[in-house]
């Protein structure tokens, strides 16, 4: 079951600072994948990780399925939300089967359960169960590990996921490897996907939400969001190398 | 066996007792308190500072202000354990320290966002990780307490050290090098065996 999400005019305050967020108001229904786009220090990964209550904010409220994260336990809600980030952050000291199992073992699963569910979604990903289960992280490639990471946040059938520029420091062919493959999942949980590279928030969400400056700027379907007559969205599109029929 | 290796013997047990006690009540007491360390940072930088005074009284000088201190102090074997638990918990605390708060934080982040709950973050994910560097503490506290228990003789200790301060008194040098050389066996021995385990315990 995909999980609704909402900012109501939240604000995040810098101790000392520019505020990172200045009244956000964001509605992503259950089901959508909505690509957060911007420049850096925009507030995109801010606004990412207020879902998870990585961050709180200082004004407003974030709801997860019409309820305030205040009255939320987070720890549950984690544990349905998968998380994948850049430099996947695996656990070094544990086995690729081990980081896949976290969620489920926490949840309390059961040892058979466990090992199928991350078998299943190891081949989903591409990393065949008996080749890869017994390896550590640092022994794998960076688009391996990468991969590794969307198992382990998938593997319990999230309700929402958050992608914080998880395909950021690979090159742009394993980029794009797993942009298909990320695509291919075919989740059905909500997705929010933080990037700062245009074409990337086109190929893998059907929303983008550009922010500057701590605000949502523009919030458009990804099909007419080129079509956009912001500056700073002709400025994004120049850059960027969208694939056929986008421009 | 000849007298002197008996002794040698006993001794070399008694000076064994002395640094495995302190060293496992130093680990009791440092690396929760470590912890505790990295959770509360404007009072870690005191106890931090505060363990780092302890470090820099001579040995011989805190064996003598121990004597007269009631319940822990006085004549004998308890004070040099006492004397020796206080050496310790700097390398145990500072390395416990800096190995928890040295764990990547985007492995942390992660650990959090994968709904680990606070203990389990520290179980699970930064005690495995910084364990290396916390057996490196154990392991400086081990080897500099096995020589600073030598000293531990002059407050009627017992151990090696026996030997050594015999042996100055007397000026005999045999004596003298049947304390010092099985100390500095005891060190290289639990050098080589706690770096070992600092070897084994590192994931990469």
């Amino acid at each position: 079951m995909a999980s609704s999400i909402e900012l109501r005019e939240v604000r995040v305050d810098a101790p000392g600072g520019e505020p990172i967020l200045r009244d956000v108001a964001l509605r992503i229904p259950a089901g959508q994948s909505v690509a957060f786009i911007g420049r850096s220090g925009a507030g995109k990964t801010t606004s990412l990780r207020l879902i998870n209550g990585l961050v709180a904010p200082t004004r407003g409220e974030v709801l997860v399925d019409d309820k305030p994260l205040r009255e939320t336990d987070l720890i549950a809600l984690r544990r349905r939300t998968g998380y994948i980030i850049q430099g996947s952050g695996l656990f070094p000291h544990r086995t690729v089967f081990e980081n896949i199992a976290t969620i489920p073992r926490l949840l309390g699963w059961d040892a058979a359960r466990t090992r199928e569910a991350a078998a299943e979604v190891m081949n989903r990903v591409g990393m065949p169960f008996e080749k890869f289960a017994e390896r550590r992280p640092r022994s794998l490639s960076g688009g391996e590990q990468q991969r590794v990471g969307i198992a382990r946040a998938m593997v319990a059938s999230p309700s929402i996921l958050l992608c914080d520029e998880p395909f950021g420091a690979l090159d742009p062919i394993v980029r794009r490897e797993l942009q298909d493959a990320f695509r291919a999942l075919g989740s059905d949980a909500t997705i929010v996907f933080v990037t700062h590279d245009l074409a990337e928030a086109l190929r893998v969400a059907e929303r983008v939400v550009l922010f500057d400056g701590g605000r949502v700027v523009v919030d458009a379907p990804s099909r007419d969001f080129v079509q956009q007559k912001s500056p700073l969205v002709r400025q994004f599109v120049a850059s960027a190398t969208l694939p056929a029929g986008w421009q | 066996m000849s007298p002197l290796a008996v002794d040698i013997l006993k001794m070399t047990g008694e000076h064994v007792l002395i640094v495995l006690v302190a060293v496992a009540v130093a680990i009791l007491i440092g690396i929760p308190l470590a912890i505790w360390c990295t959770r509360h940072k404007a009072a870690s930088r005191i106890v931090l500072r505060i363990i780092d005074a302890i470090q820099t009284i001579p040995s011989l000088a805190l064996f003598g202000f121990l004597i007269p201190v009631p319940f822990i102090g006085g004549i004998g074997m308890r004070t040099a354990i006492v004397a020796l638990i206080l050496y310790s918990l700097l390398p145990i605390v500072r390395n416990t320290f800096t190995g928890i708060r040295g764990v990547d934080p985007v492995v942390r982040d992660a650990g959090i966002a994968l709904g680990l709950t606070r203990r389990q973050l520290l179980l699970q994910v930064e005690l495995p990780l910084a364990m290396p560097t916390i057996v490196a503490g154990v392991r400086i506290a081990t080897v500099v307490g096995i020589g600073v228990a030598t000293i531990a003789a002059a407050v009627g200790g017992g151990g090696l050290g026996t030997f050594i301060f015999r042996g100055v008194a007397m000026v005999d040098t045999r004596l003298i090098l049947a304390g010092a050389l099985p100390a500095a066996a005891l060190a290289l021995i639990a050098d080589v065996l706690l770096s070992t385990v600092e070897r084994m315990l590192v994931f990469d």
